[in-house]
């Protein structure tokens, strides 16, 4: 979907694929979108749909046998895909940085907090002590922490805060691009709640962008933009947030949504989506969601669709191929 | 909540296809360290299974031959300073050799695991009093400790030899074994089948151990090897019977003899290299082994492709 | 109310924290009285650190209560001495743990479980009835075919389905009370509605009690009869299901309730001081331990422990100021 201004993140096919012993696997496959300056865009997809692998293949941190075989990723004019480590190095955690998935995993549990921002400043840029101290108790600040706990240890902090202090890290430099994996997975619902709010204010007041990938549709239905829904290595749907939750075009978009027991409403039986993903190894001819899919038909089993646009979003669905009659929503 | 179905069929999941059968069998075959290992230990058995086949001296310690003869067709690897077949020695005393690390490691082995798991899962006062007999065996120097056993033994036969080396080269695996057990100790399987009701032993020998079988093999491998090194060493200083046939013994005498000095270095080399090829045998079957049971630490060898053209922007 | 299949009194269970001559103690639960009856799913909530995993602990004798008593069918647990009345309980009241990855022994095929479950607590089957019995079990949690289910390796089933398994082992003792730990946490999403289908099926057809302990709130009222919230080791409201989730009384519950996210709803915006800080148990002070992130806070509330009150049919919560 072409954007009006000039995006900050441009992703175009990206391709992943793992190396073994056989064909290599496609991990994701295909996978293009834009983010907008002080954009939020939320990715949700279940467990081997992709998409951290497709966030780590954003910020260049895949290892063998993970490589990025096609695609690119223009950011502040640059391909991200081509660049070496050395031109990376300039960009990162400056231009963009990374807040993982697990704070007790991600920090070290062994040095204080300002250590560990001292070292992420220095890996980076030559501040002077002082400067170092003085940008640390900014962020803390910022995310809500007091300033007194740059002497504590990870595990001296509660989940919460750890996974705070993680987002204050990547902050030091104010980037234009934060990249979250599943920042909020090991927190309780209230602390879940309060983070994506934080997260959301620091947007407003700091102006960076997030790309933020999670496997809980729910958790982003208040605070994205734009919503990606990955299955199999491959975008199904992507759209504005709010069109995606209300409309859904995609078969598996509107299965996971009813998987969702509701708070409020009638007691409805429900019957989530039976089966399991697909084996990428072996990946089926086809539509990948063919075989789980309600309303599939002949063609589903034989044709791979594209994304095809249907009103704001844009869905992977023969459904919605142009000329198609569609199905009932 | 009636409403949420009765009856009707609930959904089934996917089939997951199933693993080749005979798959370690392969792994082995594919892995070069585990085939080298394997080569080596086929070799090493066949030769202490059936030695009449490859010599035909049949009573290795018996001064037969002329002395200090150079290697020949008679002799391949030459004679001693006292007149025995070097590679008659060599073949015989495979059998003690081998004999040795299979029984030494084998009984260490079951020492490590009765001590170190029960430590594990019995916690509390017994862990700590078993963790402390542990730890004072494995500080005590080894080799003081052997040659003190050895001589308060009295003649080194091959019982003292084998004692001696169980009793050393058990603290080392009961530590590491330990520390798996622990780390296994709240997987919840097992607190499956302690809510299940089995009793103590039945889990650590039914469910505890089974999981641990990968860590027990090195262990053992670990101790053979221990074994062959530390036998070969103590014979070497004379602690074993020197009358029997063994490359320890042959170790002994060559440097009793002076070999290396009197032009006879085969008689050196050729035990000392056995040894080695045992242990690297045990060594690289460790290693393999490793690698087929943790397949993360495969290396993987990939297919070449024809490099892919990026997309056009 | 149906009748009454297990409850507990004042239970309390405290660990020992610190080092070996420490005299701190952990408060995981305190006072707890839980009512379960025939035939009904009920529902423990609470965030990590509440306590609602140690009572299922307590439940399933893995630990000793530190006082209270634990009444199951008349009689309290404390009474219950020998192998042969421990294995008795242990098969009516068996567990369902968390995480489908390490639930099952990855030495053995999923018969295991089973088998050694029919084994030790129905002994009077022949070893062809136990053969029917797992193929019963596991075609009551919707896996098919049974038979070929049975021979697999844990590693070769999806996480849905080792979680499938995990309730047939406890299907097959006959249970009048399963404990289920957390038991679709971590699945995926669109999995964990089969589970909370299977869970309803079980009630339905096989008239089973479940106690179902989870974090999520709107999995608790999908599948649940009665529900209890618990914070800080205690249980702060209860009732049924639909009277607790539509008039919560305790502010605890009524800010879970905004915290869930519910695509279909606006955004509430209400609990954006919270920060989600768990309670500190530790040695704690009487009065309410909800206190410090409580906006309805009185005097009362940080001297005086408040207990569950009546406040609607079977509906109670221990709040100063809600009662």
């Amino acid at each position: 979907m072409p954007r009006a201004a000039q995006p900050l993140l441009s992703v175009r096919d990206l391709r992943v694929e793992y190396a073994t012993a056989d064909d290599p696997v496609v991990a994701v496959d295909a996978v293009g979108f834009d983010v907008a300056p002080g954009e939020f865009v939320a990715v949700v997809g279940e467990s081997g749909c992709g998409k951290s692998t497709m966030l780590f293949a954003l910020a260049r941190l895949l290892s063998p046998p993970a490589s990025i075989a096609a695609g690119t990723v223009e950011f502040h004019g640059h391909n991200l895909v081509t660049m070496t480590e050395k031109e990376l190095n300039v960009l990162r955690w400056r231009d963009y940085s990374v807040v993982m998935q697990s704070a007790m995993n991600a920090l070290n549990p062994v040095a204080t907090i300002a250590a560990q921002f001292a070292d992420a400043v220095h890996a980076h840029a030559k501040y002077s002590k002082q400067k170092v101290h003085d940008r640390s108790v900014e962020v803390l600040e910022l995310v809500g922490i007091d300033p007194i706990h740059l002497k504590s240890y990870p595990h001296q902090l509660s989940g919460g805060m750890r996974q705070r202090a993680m987002i204050a890290m990547a902050l030091l430099f104010t980037p234009d691009l934060v990249i979250m994996d599943e920042p909020t997975s090991a927190l309780d619902v209230v602390a879940q709640r309060a983070l994506m709010m934080q997260i959301k204010q620091l947007q407003a007041e700091l102006g960076f962008a997030v790309v933020f990938v999670t496997h809980d549709m729910s958790l982003v239905s208040h605070f994205s933009d734009q919503l990606l829904v990955m299955y199999a290595g491959q975008v199904v749907e992507s759209g504005p947030t709010r069109t995606v939750f209300d409309r859904p075009a995609h078969p598996y978009s509107r299965g996971l949504l009813d998987a969702f027991p509701s708070i409020r409403g009638p007691r409805t039986p429900l019957t989530g989506i039976p089966g399991s993903p697909p084996d990428l190894a072996r990946p089926p001819v086809g539509c990948a969601f063919q075989p789980r899919c309600p309303v599939a038909f002949d063609a589903c089993t034989t044709t791979k669709p594209d994304l095809y646009p249907v009103g704001a979003v844009g869905s992977r669905c023969l459904l919605n191929a142009p000329g198609r009659e569609e199905a009932t929503r | 909540m009636t409403a949420l179905l009765t009856g009707a069929a609930l959904p089934t999941a996917e089939p997951v296809p199933r693993r080749r059968r005979g798959g370690t069998f392969r792994s082995v075959l594919r892995n070069r360290k585990a085939l080298i290992g394997l080569v080596l230990f086929v070799i090493f058995v066949i030769l202490a299974a059936v030695p009449q086949l490859f010599t035909d001296v049949t009573d290795p310690n018996k001064l037969a031959f002329a002395p200090a003869l150079p290697m020949s067709g008679d002799h391949p690897l030459g004679t001693t300073a006292l007149g025995q077949d070097i590679w008659a020695q060599l073949v015989y005393g495979t059998r003690q050799s081998l004999v040795i690390a299979l029984v030494a490691g084998f009984f260490a082995t079951v020492l490590s695991v009765l001590v170190g798991v029960s430590a594990a899962y019995l916690g509390g006062v017994a862990d700590e009093i078993l963790s402390m007999i542990t730890n004072i065996f494995l500080i005590i120097p080894t080799f003081p400790l052997i040659i003190i056993l050895a001589t308060y033994a009295g003649k080194g036969t091959l019982t003292v030899v084998l004692v001696v080396l169980v009793v050393t080269g058990w603290s080392y695996g009961a530590n590491q074994l330990r520390a798996q057990a622990m780390s296994l100790r709240n997987r919840e399987f097992l607190e499956s089948a302690r809510v299940r009701g089995e009793r103590s032993i039945y889990i650590i020998l039914a469910e505890v151990l089974p999981t641990m079988t990968s860590l027990i093999v090195a262990n053992f491998l670990g101790a053979a090897l221990y074994s062959v090194l530390t036998a070969a060493g103590l014979q070497f200083l004379g602690l074993g019977d020197p009358n029997s046939v063994s490359w320890g013994t042959m170790l002994y005498w060559s440097q009793n003899q002076q070999a290396l000095q009197s032009g006879m270095p085969l008689w050196s080399i050729a035990p000392g290299l056995c040894v080695a090829l045992l242990g690297v045998s045990f060594a690289l079957l460790n290693y393999a082994f490793d690698e087929i049971s943790n397949p993360a630490l495969r290396p993987v060898r990939r297919k070449r492709h024809a490099p892919r053209r990026t997309a056009a922007a | 109310m149906n009748d009454t299949l297990l409850e507990t009194r004042g239970l309390t269970r405290h660990f020992k924290v610190g080092g070996t001559f420490s005299r701190k103690r952990l408060h995981a639960v305190d006072d707890v009285n839980l009512t379960i009856g025939e035939r009904e799913i009920v529902a423990l909530v609470g965030e990590s650190g509440s306590g609602k995993s140690t009572i299922a602990r307590l439940l399933a004798q893995v630990y000793k209560p530190t006082s209270g008593q634990i009444v199951y069918q008349g009689r309290s647990l404390a009474d219950v001495r020998g192998r042969k009345a421990q294995l008795a309980y242990r098969s009516d009241v068996p567990m369902v743990f968390q995480d489908p990855f390490s639930s099952l022994s990855p030495a053995y095929r999923v018969k295991h479980g089973i088998m050694r479950g029919l084994i030790l607590h129905r002994r009077e089957l022949s070893a062809a009835q136990r053969r029917d019995e797992a193929l019963r079990v596991v075609e009551a949690v919707g896996l098919r075919p049974a038979a070929e289910i049975l021979d697999r390796f844990p590693h070769e089933l999806s996480g849905g389905q080792r979680q499938r398994i995990g309730f047939a082992q406890a299907l097959a003792y006959r249970p009048r009370l399963i404990l289920a730990d957390e038991p679709v946490s971590m699945l995926d999403v669109s999995i964990r509605i089969g589970l909370l289908n299977v869970m309803a099926a079980l009630r339905e057809n096989e008239g089973v009690s479940i106690l179902y302990i989870t974090h999520d709130i709107a999995s608790a009222r999908y599948v649940s009869d009665r529900v209890a919230v618990m914070y800080g080791g205690h249980i702060v409201e209860q009732g049924p299901t639909e009277a607790v989730l539509s008039d919560p009384k305790h502010p605890y519950t009524q800010l879970l309730l905004s915290a869930v996210p519910d695509p279909r709803a606006p955004l509430d915006t209400s609990v954006i001081n919270d920060r989600g800080e768990p309670a500190r148990v530790i040695d704690p002070a009487p009065g309410c331990r909800f206190r410090d992130r409580c906006p309805l806070r009185i005097d009362r509330c940080g001297t005086e422990t408040p207990l569950l009150r009546d406040l609607g049919t079977n509906h109670q919560a221990a709040c100063h100021v809600a009662s």
